[in-house]
């Protein structure tokens, strides 16, 4: 196939990933900023979702308080900012125009349905109380989307890119959401333990659709450091960075089979991320900083993207 | 006998305007089904189903870019869903002028970057063809597989009468339109299954393989193996790119752009994941002016370095050729007519619109004294920008535009105002006759190929005599009925 046609496939399952990722995103905040209210203990929630979200350089120059209001107009409906929901279902929607011919119909029409509706469902005069059913449609929209790709595409080239893309981007976010909590100031006087910080380690679970998966892998109360190796080493939680490796690397594996066998960088670069994380322990994690962990692989990430952009899409 | 280009002749003139649907004795025989339809649907279903044609073309996305400050940039095309029929009878003399006009522009195209007979027979002024601005004095002597120039070309024809059909105009360099004419009977055949079934409607979904083996008829010399045909795009901001992006997918080949190939030792090849693949035919979508930088414009960012000189090498077709806009610009259009003559040596079967050549100062005082009842267009312009229609016009606006003429009368020619037929339209005030025109489609390689049909293009407005989607007109889905 053309390297453009499968740059956009990869652009296109990347952006609506990150639509759904950064609807996580204000979530974690929304909830975590509830929590904080309800115990009197409002603090530095919105400042930490905008470092999640990557997004705080661009913020700082169009806004200058911290506020629920400007950071969530700013991540959600800002055209001004390339990450926000609207601008990367716009993106994946281009995306998805130029190469049309490549998407099957039902792809097509989650994409262009979804952006047909951006005005109705994230105007910037929809009242605060709707916040959470509009982001609740996002993440909606992007479950369809991948539904309508995972069904319907012919299980060849353009359908390891897209799912490149999905899952480069997936692990990206899962790494930022669980460094939320690295950003996120405990108050004084509210310590490591205390009923703030449960209800932030809550809510991260929360954003990631995983609190009854974490009861059912571990039948305890919440840790933070079990919480931690949910997100990162576990084979069973989907959003996970094992996972997440591991279907980059099984993708890249068809990819070689059907072009001859040809390996590059990119395919060993994967194949060692994958085998770190599988032999990992958590401890060794929280010994070496979790943050410090978090941030390395996201960089790794990016990494791996030039790696693959190189090898195919250019 | 031909009318001389610089004598214009009798006008056809601003008489009623011709209705398609009703004879002196009522309603044709072929418009019966259509009529009946209409007596027993009551009207709300009509605008039902109106609604649910429109929603059903932008879930698809067919959308047409308009060049406005408009916030919607993606805009629809009305669609009017009651069809326009021409009988077998009608569509069989269309036929057979249209493939002889464009045997004609092709053979005239082959004499002007060979021997140019036609010049020498003082047929047409040199100056007009040489100097034209589409001229490329680089395909002189070049041999294009089977003669053809112009694979695809539209034909904008016009009706006044039973009888009377003329064409407005040639379209030879990249015509669009003919994803309406597909998408147009996809969705009547979907909406009104029942009113399809009383009609015997000739089909018209095989033109994109009609086109494929028209492209690959002309594959270069030298490709020995399955040629791999390509369709060239400027972009998805192109007004036509779900056109483009539509005849790739029906067709099976990919939809690149300048980006995607690079030549290489003259040889043509697009960039793929595997690696560089040879391109053997392009179907380019793109004006001739854009496709390589080196050869034409310099700063071109949609184009293909080398494209121009692998073409003249032999490595790889382009459809349509480079240079054919000296057949279809507006100021050679009043000489067709002698080129059936001259190469065909037939009679034209359909007639040109008198035209006057502003650049001729006879003729342009003519213009100017009779500037209410003509209509005035830019010798190079298209989509209906900037064109004046002189009884639809004020006073005002006319003396503007007598203004422009006197300023600069090589840009312009005019027509008498053709009183265009009508076809009965869903309008806001119910079932109204609007005036049409017919864009068919004619493809030539090794043979002449036409797909019984078009696209019919109305004129919304009570009145109003421009179709152009670009000014509010809208389309509907053309029936040609089957012997």
């Amino acid at each position: 196939m053309l390297s453009r046609t499968a740059e956009h496939l990869y652009w296109l399952a990347r952006y609506m990933e990150r639509a759904d990722d950064m609807a996580r995103i204000v979530l974690a905040g929304h909830w975590m900023a509830s929590m904080a209210r309800s115990l009197g203990q409002e603090g530095s929630e919105w400042q930490s979702t905008l470092l999640t979200s990557g997004c705080e350089p661009g913020f700082r120059e169009r806004h200058g308080e911290v506020t629920a209001d400007n950071v969530i107009d700013y991540l959600v409906r800002d055209d001004a900012n390339p990450s926000s929901i609207i601008s990367c279902i716009k993106t994946a929607r281009h995306n998805a125009r130029t190469v049309r011919t490549a998407l099957t119909t039902d792809m097509w029409n989650s994409t262009n349905e979804t952006w047909m509706q951006l005005d109705s469902h994230l105007s910037a005069n929809l009242p605060p109380e709707q916040l959470v059913e509009s982001l609740d449609w996002v993440k909606e929209r992007s479950l369809l989307f991948n539904g309508s790709y995972n069904n319907t595409m012919l299980r060849n080239d353009a359908f390891y890119f897209s799912r490149l893309g999905t899952y480069l981007e997936r692990a990206d976010n899962t790494a930022r959401i669980l460094d939320v909590k690295y950003h996120v100031l405990l108050p004084e006087g509210q310590g490591i333990g205390g009923s703030l910080d449960y209800y932030q380690w809550q809510a991260i679970l929360r954003t990631v659709s995983a609190v009854r998966g974490y009861h059912w892998v571990y039948h305890e109360r919440l840790k933070p450091w079990l919480v931690a190796e949910l997100l990162i080493l576990r084979p069973e939680m989907p959003r996970s960075l094992l996972n997440c490796c591991d279907q980059i690397t099984q993708n890249l594996e068809f990819l070689a089979a059907r072009y001859g066998g040809k390996r590059g960088a990119c395919h060993r670069h994967a194949a060692d991320m994958h085998a770190r994380l599988r032999g990992g322990s958590i401890k060794e994690i929280f010994q070496t900083g979790l943050h410090d962990f978090l941030t390395g692989f996201v960089d790794e990430m990016i990494d791996l993207g030039n790696e693959i952009r190189a090898m195919y899409l250019v | 006998m031909i009318e001389a280009p610089s004598s214009p002749g009798k006008a056809p003139g601003i008489a009623a305007a011709f209705d398609e649907m009703n004879g002196p004795d009522g309603v044709l025989p072929k418009y019966e089904g259509v009529r009946q339809w209409l007596a027993e649907t009551a009207p709300g279903l009509l605008d039902l189903k109106r609604r649910e044609a429109e929603l059903l073309f932008r879930r698809i996305g067919i959308t047409f870019t308009v060049r406005s400050r408009n916030s919607d940039p993606e805009r629809l095309i009305p669609f009017d869903i009651i069809p326009r029929i021409l009988d077998a009878g009608e569509w069989d003399m269309l036929s057979r002028g249209l493939t002889q006009r464009v045997r004609a522009l092709n053979a005239f195209l082959y004499d002007a970057y060979h021997d140019r007979d036609f010049i020498r027979a003082g047929k047409i002024p040199a100056a007009m063809v040489l100097l034209n601005e589409s001229f490329r004095a680089e395909m002189q002597g070049f041999e294009p597989p089977h003669r053809s120039y112009t694979q695809i070309a539209g034909i904008d024809v016009v009706r006044t009468g039973p009888d009377d059909f003329y064409v407005l105009e040639d379209n030879c360099r990249t015509p669009s339109g003919v994803s309406y004419m597909l998408e147009n009977r996809e969705a009547m055949m979907r909406l009104f299954p029942d009113l399809f079934a009383r009609h015997r409607i000739a089909p018209v979904m095989r033109y994109p393989e009609e086109l494929l083996e028209t492209l690959k008829s002309v594959a270069p010399a030298n490709c020995s193996t399955e040629p791999v045909v390509v369709l060239l795009t400027p972009g998805a901001h192109n007004s036509a790119y779900y056109e483009h992006s539509f005849l790739a997918d029906e067709m099976g080949i990919e939809l690149v752009e300048g980006p995607d190939l690079l030549v290489d030792d003259n040889v043509v090849y697009m960039r793929t994941t595997e690696g560089l693949k040879r391109v053997d035919i392009i179907y380019r979508r793109v004006d001739d002016d854009f496709l390589d930088p080196l050869a034409f414009r310099g700063d071109s960012l949609i184009g293909t370095a080398g494209l121009a000189s692998a073409y003249r090498a032999g490595n790889v077709t382009l459809a349509n050729a480079i240079g054919t806009g000296v057949a279809d610009d507006k100021s050679i259009y009043p000489y067709v007519p002698a080129m059936i003559e001259f190469f065909l040596g037939e009679k034209p079967i359909l007639r040109n619109v008198p035209t006057y050549s502003c650049c001729v100062a006879d003729e342009l005082a003519y213009v100017l004294d009779h500037l209410p009842e003509l209509v005035v267009k830019e010798a190079r312009g298209s989509g209906g920008y900037g064109m004046l229609v002189g009884p639809a016009s004020t006073k005002a606006a006319i003396e503007e535009f007598a203004a422009k003429l006197k300023a600069r009368p090589d840009d312009y020619i005019a027509q008498p105002t053709l009183a265009l037929s009508t076809c009965p339209t869903f309008v806001e005030s119910g079932v109204a006759p609007r005036h049409v025109d017919l864009r068919p489609f004619v493809l030539s390689g090794k043979e002449t190929r036409i797909v019984p049909g078009g696209l019919t293009r109305v004129a919304l407005s009570q009145g109003s005599l421009v179709v152009n989607s670009s000014q509010g007109g809208g389309t509907k889905d053309t029936w040609v009925e089957e012997r």
